[in-house]
């Protein structure tokens, strides 16, 4: 595929209880933040807008036409809503773009999970029949994966661990992080289980926040003059939403979707994964057979922090910030969306 | 000027239509009323349970039903110490993954036990149906261990 830059990324912290603060307040200092990174006023000097988030965590329907207000959508401008985690707001994007509709695009995800139980919320995007009327919770369906892992003897609880110690210590280098610190794999050992076999450093804590992206073509790039990484190659696949037909220990929606995005065709440095799950972490790393000096995660990934909705396009920019700082060269970025792993999508990002 | 009357309806927050529930789960859902537990057979000659419509490999539309029993053995479990509101037992119970007798997919409902050291993968778990069962998922309560008998 003709490459797609990356120009601007910006997250926002990611805040057990945004408290008073709305959406639109959660977004609008990423739009300011990426107007800035390539010196533009608004949305209206971008072709194209996508956003995505999920009506369920305001509890209201539509509620994501309220998130245009951010953007200052008079006169009209051309604008898309996936609801889904902005990854896929990302591919629509790229799609818009591809197609020759769009030179440039505006893509921001949000969610502001704290008001209700998210992993209640969830329950209900489960099949209405068979799943939903138990309310399962998603912690639930992970730690029976989680189980199906131990006992098969494809991981260990010191594994797990070994994530959770990594994940917070990498957050320490990353402002936006909820959990950062210097966890020993005994330290996270010693936890009693939460759900069990999960302890609760194995889950993603529930975050508010947002994050904004700006892409366009390689022109448009050097017209802004600002720097940029290329993502040279974007899928997503799904697997089906009976989960107990899956095999759950693997996840070859992500394999099937790495190999078309081209991630085999070169080496890959640096990987950013939407693991909101310790275990998840391992099941991915070895779905997508990363080499064993990749480094994954940097940020502390989403265990570190977890914004529903807008945590898959931070995976991207993550990938992206690196690229530019010169700490890589060629990196993959992945993103999830529903029960233990079910839709997966895989962005390879390059170097310009 | 007076004031207006205030115009007010009561408003059920919910879906207030009905809908049907097609040739698959419309079969499973009212065996459950009988205390049945439906499986279909899948493309590959498995037993899905619950059943689909359509294989989950090659999306053939599926038809033959394959009754199970309603005893069957823990493939995965998880125990939960702080049942939420929302939960279907009030008490620590275990979700699992339950693989009824005659089923190759398992099952997932709640398993009331009195704590987790009674749970392990392979423990052998039976169906608690509710007193008067109306065509419903939850029309079993719960699963609860089957006391093993010592051999011989």
């Amino acid at each position: 595929m003709n490459p797609v830059a990356v120009v601007a990324y910006s997250q926002s912290e990611c805040r057990a209880d945004a408290g008073a603060m709305n959406e639109v307040e959660m977004i609008m200092p990423q739009l300011q933040a990426v107007y800035e990174q390539v010196g533009i006023d608004n949305a209206q000097d971008v072709d194209f807008v996508c956003s995505g988030s999920c009506d369920y965590l305001q509890g209201a329907a539509f509620a994501f036409v309220a998130g245009v207000d951010a953007l200052g959508a008079v006169p009209p401008i051309c604008e898309s809503h996936v609801e889904m985690d902005a990854a896929w707001a990302l591919y629509e994007a790229i799609l818009k773009i591809r197609a020759g509709h769009a030179q440039s695009a505006l893509i921001y995800g949000f969610g502001k999970s704290s008001p209700g139980e998210l992993p209640t919320v969830l329950s209900q995007q489960l099949d209405p029949y068979y799943l939903a009327p138990l309310w399962v919770d998603s912690i639930a369906l992970a730690a029976l994966q989680a189980r199906l892992m131990l006992d098969s003897g494809a991981i260990s609880e010191r594994d797990m661990a070994a994530v959770v110690s990594r994940a917070r210590r990498s957050a320490r280098n990353n402002p936006a992080a909820q959990f950062a610190g210097d966890a020993t794999i005994e330290e996270v050992l010693s936890e009693p289980y939460y759900l069990s076999p999960l302890r609760r450093s194995d889950c993603c804590p529930v975050s508010d926040g947002a994050s904004a992206m700006i892409i366009c073509t390689v022109d448009q790039a050097r017209a802004w003059g600002c720097p940029y990484a290329l993502i040279t190659g974007i899928d997503h696949r799904i697997e089906t939403h009976h989960l107990t037909l899956r095999d759950l220990c693997d996840s070859s929606s992500t394999r099937q979707a790495a190999q078309t995005a081209g991630a085999g065709e070169g080496h890959i440095d640096t990987a950013e994964l939407y693991a909101p799950f310790s275990h998840q972490e391992i099941i991915l790393r070895r779905s997508l057979s990363l080499p064993s000096d990749c480094i994954v995660n940097p940020s502390g990934g989403v265990l570190a922090g977890n914004l529903m909705m807008a945590s898959g396009l931070s995976r991207v920019g993550e990938v992206f910030r690196r690229i530019v700082a010169g700490d890589s060269t060629r990196g993959l970025a992945h993103a999830t969306s529903g029960p233990c792993l079910q839709h997966n999508l895989v962005a390879v990002l390059e170097a310009a | 000027m007076s004031q207006a009357d205030v115009l007010s309806q009561s408003f059920e927050l919910g879906f207030t239509y009905t809908r049907s529930v097609g040739p698959v789960v419309g079969r499973f859902l009212p065996a459950m009323k009988q205390r049945q537990i439906l499986g279909i057979r899948g493309s590959d000659g498995r037993v899905l349970v619950p059943p689909v419509e359509f294989d989950p490999v090659s999306a053939e539309a599926l038809s033959e039903f394959v009754p199970v029993a309603s005893e069957g053995t823990v493939a995965s479990w998880s125990w939960v110490y702080h049942p939420r509101d929302s939960h279907p037992l009030a008490h620590p119970f275990a979700w699992a993954f339950i693989l009824l007798d005659g089923a190759d997919t398992p099952l997932l409902h709640c398993v009331d036990a009195r704590s987790p050291e009674v749970l392990h993968t392979g423990v052998r778990v039976i169906a608690r149906w509710v007193d008067e069962p109306c065509g419903h998922i939850r029309d079993i309560r719960c699963f609860t261990p089957v006391p093993e008998v010592a051999d011989g």
